[in-house]
Formats: C-alpha cells, structure tokens, sequence
C-alpha cells in the first residue's frame, strides 16, 4: 500500500485568498475544489499539486456565508466554484466567469445543500 | 469592429455523442470566446454514497463512466483501503494493474476510432474499433463483463486470472501490438491527418499547467503529470515512462495516446512477468472512520475521489473529480482564436467523457 | 511525409472475411464468465434475505410470508453482488442475456425449499 502524505491546514475564511496566492507563487497547481455538508456547516477543501506533493486547504463556513472566488490566481477554478454554487448553493464572489446557476441544471434547486423535502423525491 | 454571431455547439451534436454544449463567440469564421455549460445528464452518484454500504458502492462507483469503469472502481477500493488501512495482498494490486492497463487500451483505442470519425476518416474509425473488439473480448474472459468489469472489490480483487491465461494474453498482446503498429502508424504519418491536425488547438505549456489539464492533454503540452509514477497498484514495481510531447496541438495530443497504446502493453506484459501467486483478497471488517483523497490516473488523466466515513457503514461524501472537469478550461482556452470547422476536432482532442463529469 | 498509408490495411480488409458476426443468425459472443441475468434454485433458498440487502439496485425483494423471491430485471445492473453475498449458493448467474421485453413487470418464483426437520420430530412431521 503506498500511502500518500496528504497535508490539510484548517484556515480562516479570510485567509483563504492569501493562501491561494501563496500556493501560486511557489507553482503548485489547482487539484480540485470541493464542498462537503456537515450537519448545519459546509467544509471547503481547495487541494493543490506540485511533483505529486499534495496539500489541502480547508475552510469551513455556514450556508449565507459569501465565499471569495479563487479564480483571479487560478483561471480554470471557475468549474469547481460554479459547480459549488450549484449543487450546494453556496455563493462566491468575484467568479471570472459566473453561470449564475446555470452551469449544472439540476431539476432540485441545489440538491446537495439544504435537505430535500420528503415529498419531492422520486 | 465585426458583428459578432453566437453559435449553439451541441448538447446534441454528431461528432461528439455526449451532452456538452458551447456557446461559441464568433467573429467571422473565428471562435472568440467559448462558454461551456454542462448538467444534462447530471445523476446524483456522489448523493448516492449516502444511502448505500460502502461495500455496496463500488458497484456504483464503478459505473460512473462506461469506458473507464475500473478504474473508478479501483480508485474507490484504494480510497477506501487506505482509510481503514486494509493491506491488499501482492497479487490483487497486480491484477488491478493488469485490468487497469486493458482498460487504458480500450479506452485510446476508442478514442482514436472517434477522434478518426471526427475527422471524417470512417475507415480507420472502424479498424481502431476492430482492435478495440480484441481488448474487449479478454475483458469479458477475465471479469465477465465487457463494459463494466465488477471485478475490484474492498481489500482485493474478486477474480483470478489463472497462469494459462495469462501467457495466452501476452500471446496475444504481441499480436495486437503488431496490428497497433499499423493503426497509429496511419495517425501519425498519413499527410492528410497531419495536415488536418498540426497547429490545430495549440495549448501552451504554461496554460496546460496553470489551468489544471490533466491527461494526456496535459502531457501533449510537455507538463509531464502522470499519477502512475506515484507508484499506486503495482505501478511502482514496474519500469515505464510517460509519454511526452511538447507541440500542444492536437496532433501532439493524438501522438501521446498512440504512444501510450504501446506503454499499457509494455506495462502489461511486465505485469504478466512479475505477477506473484498468493491470495487475492482479504477479509474486511469494521467501517471506515477518516477521509482521504484518492488520485489515479484515468485514460483521460487524473482522477480523484474524496471519501469521507464517520465510522457507520454509511459513508459522509463521496466526491469524484474526474479528468474532464478539469479539462474543460483548457478548453475554453484551445478554442479561443481557432476556426469554427476545427471546433469539432478540438473538442475531441480533449477526450470528453461528459457522463463521467456529471456523475 | 507519408502517402497511402492506409492502403495495405484497406486491401487486407476488403479481402479478408467481416469482422463482425452476423447476428442475430450467429449467437452473440458468450464467454464462460459473461454475466447474462441471475437464476434461483428455488428448492435451496432458505429466505434470509441477504440478497436483497445487498443489492445495490434494490431490484431484488423477497417475501418470507408468501416465500416468494421476486427480481426486477430492468433495475437488475448484473453485479454479482447477489452471488457473491449468498450464504447457501443457491444464486447463480447465467452467460444468457435476458430477452427484449416491451414492458416493465418483475419475475417471481416461489421458493420451494422446505427446512429439513430433524431427525426427533420427524414422526410428528410426518403424523
């Protein structure tokens, strides 16, 4: 079994474009962008890679929290936050390119956020 | 200033059988801008992971793509493994490996047979598919299914390939090398091809690497990213080298993978060599507790899975990223400035697998 | 540069027989592994129900009351899990595919397997 060191830092929201930055600087490229429900809280993991080394950065913010787009540093994160607001309904500000909620079309207003009503599901 | 038009690229277009659709920008006959939109087929997999065992879902990872099934299988199982620290036994990540490769085979093959199609090369389409056949058939001798394999499971495989079987297989890879010879030679000599494919879609290196191509998208650019040499399944037991070009257009895209046609049979038959006798599975039990993020390297490129349990059979997330997400800002960027007519072609470059994207 | 590339390959395949076989008046390719569709022996299934918890499509629901076993064929996505999970072997799977249906239904067998009485009461059983 070949166990990767995978390295996540908790940081604050407010950190979170510094970080970013830093990560470009030293040239490591954009993994991907993901968002997972906890209870009543989304965790946001922005994972990087350089010569295989991989590094996660998390924040963790509840559901009205207005999240800084990334995409200044890293052009193509525009899928994963687009793909975010989504499925999650998570709102980031400044994307270079915003779908505004249409760049997946789902029949459920953001199915992977709030809870689905009983009712609604097929 | 010319008028600029927008023109509607699919979701339903002939070359490419899957939903993706393009707003394409135009000025004259020339791509300004593209803006890509996907979601017509989005499935809800990841939503999935929380009403099913985790030992159940393998099945269903599995079937997030019908091309590259095993591989996501695999990648789930190791995800999995490395979160409860299950030692898989030698001979399992072997044959992972083994399966692996075939899959990569099937996978290039049909994708060169499409990339030929969309050139509108329909003989070449039907040899590369011809071979494909070939791939398939040991698929089906070895797993029992041509498309989706089944054959991964938690901490093992759950097949064995037994020893005669595997010296007809490398029989028979020496023959299917020779007829691959033939195909990728008409890829990469023929004038017409290459007239159509050299300085089509150029992606530069920097680009490739900072827009986060994956792949053999990323390697035709000269970024050599290649999750295989992180030594996962058998791969760190066995010598091989990515293969690399610098050009970045599609016919340095087409070029990588006829390459690696030949590493996966290279990688394979060192696989048959080496594979060692023993168990293939082992027992698991308990539930996976931690997180992890799983890479591998798909056909398209790099794959990765985000498990994460709390300890019930149920697991918290299931995230799977997979190489065309992330191929789709390169995309956009490769189709900016290009020609409408080569639209197609450079789509197809890319080796979309949308149903895989949208999960 | 080259020209003509493709001719050799061209030529051979003109000369050469279909590569494709002609269904449906040749049978389809089957290998000895092919999964096709599950089979029951009913005279062995002794209703525990391990199948239906494991199936990861929900296609298979087993009635213990009325001791029948009933698949959904069209949800059925062929894994094997069924198979794999069986405590008694009494699923197997068949290399056949199942045959084009026009409509949605399920197929129910009745589970024949009567458990085996032990050998103190049997005069009772059999009174």
């Amino acid at each position: 079994m070949t166990t990767e060191e995978q390295l996540t830092t908790s940081i604050e929201l407010g950190q979170l474009i510094g970080r970013v930055e830093k990560f470009k600087k030293e040239g490591y490229r954009l993994v991907q962008v993901n968002c997972t429900k906890i209870g009543e809280v989304y965790e946001i993991n922005y994972s990087f890679d350089k010569d295989f080394v991989f590094r996660n950065l998390r924040i963790t913010v509840t559901g009205e929290t207005e999240v800084p787009s990334i995409s200044g540093m890293y052009w193509g994160a525009f899928v994963y936050e687009n793909e975010m607001h989504d499925l999650f309904g998570i709102q980031v500000k400044g994307m270079n390119i915003d779908f505004k909620g249409n760049f997946i079309r789902t029949s459920i207003r953001y199915p992977f956020g709030a809870a689905i009503p009983k009712g609604e599901q097929p | 200033m010319t008028k600029q038009i927008i023109i509607p690229f699919g979701p339903q277009h002939p070359v490419l059988p899957e939903p993706i659709h393009l707003d394409l920008v135009l000025e004259d006959e020339m791509v300004v801008e593209a803006i890509p939109s996907i979601g017509y087929i989005h499935r809800g997999f990841e939503k999935l992971v929380e009403k099913r065992e985790f030992t159940e879902y393998v099945y269903v990872a599995e079937r997030t793509c019908g091309i590259c099934s095993f591989i996501h299988g695999l990648t789930y199982c190791q995800g999995i493994e490395e979160i409860m620290k299950v030692e898989v036994p030698e001979r399992a990540l072997y044959l992972r490996t083994i399966w692996s490769e075939y899959s990569r085979l099937h996978s290039h093959l049909l994708w060169l047979g499409l990339f030929a199609d969309s050139f509108g090369f329909e003989n070449l389409f039907m040899n590369a598919w011809r071979i494909r056949e070939r791939i398939l058939d040991v698929m089906e001798q070895t797993t029992g299914g041509r498309v989706i394999q089944g054959s991964c499971k938690i901490g093992g495989v759950r097949r064995d390939i037994n020893g005669e079987k595997l010296a007809q297989m490398s029989k028979d890879l020496d023959s299917i090398q020779q007829e691959l010879e033939e195909l990728t030679n008409v890829f990469l000599r023929d004038a017409s091809i290459k007239h159509r494919l050299k300085n089509v879609g150029v992606l530069s290196r920097d680009d490739a690497y900072s827009l986060g191509a994956a792949g053999p998208t990323a390697r035709g650019s000269g970024v050599a990213i290649d999750l295989r040499k992180t030594g996962y399944a058998a791969y760190g037991k066995l010598n091989f080298q990515p293969a690399v070009e610098s050009d970045g257009d599609c016919y340095a895209r087409c070029m990588v993978r006829c390459r690696e046609l030949f590493t996966s049979i290279d990688l394979i038959q060192q696989a048959i060599r080496k594979i060692p006798d023993g168990p293939t599975d082992v027992k698991v039990t308990g539930a996976p507790d931690g997180e992890y993020f799983t890479r591998s390297e798909q056909p398209r490129g790099e794959l990765v899975h985000y498990l994460k349990g709390n300890g019930t059979k149920f697991l918290v997330r299931s995230r799977i990223r997979t190489p065309t997400l992330t191929n789709i800002p390169p995309l956009v960027k490769m189709l900016q400035g290009c020609e409408l007519a080569d639209v197609p072609v450079i789509v197809l470059s890319i080796d979309p697998c949308i149903s895989c994207t949208e999960r | 540069m080259a020209f003509f590339e493709m001719a050799k390959t061209a030529l051979r395949t003109v000369l050469s027989r279909p590569a494709t076989i002609r269904y449906p008046f040749e049978p389809a390719k089957k290998t000895l592994l092919t999964r096709g569709h599950v089979t029951i022996d009913e005279s062995k299934c002794i209703s525990c129900g391990t199948c239906q918890r494991k199936c990861p499509a929900q296609a298979i629901l087993l009635n213990k009351e009325e001791k029948t076993w009933q698949i959904d064929r069209l949800r059925c996505v062929v894994c094997n899990s069924c198979i794999d999970t069986c405590p008694v072997k009494c699923l197997f799977m068949d290399t056949q595919y199942t045959a084009p249906v026009v409509s949605r239904g399920v197929d129910i067998i009745t589970i024949t397997y009567v458990k085996p009485v032990k050998a103190a009461d049997k005069g009772e059983a059999q009174g």
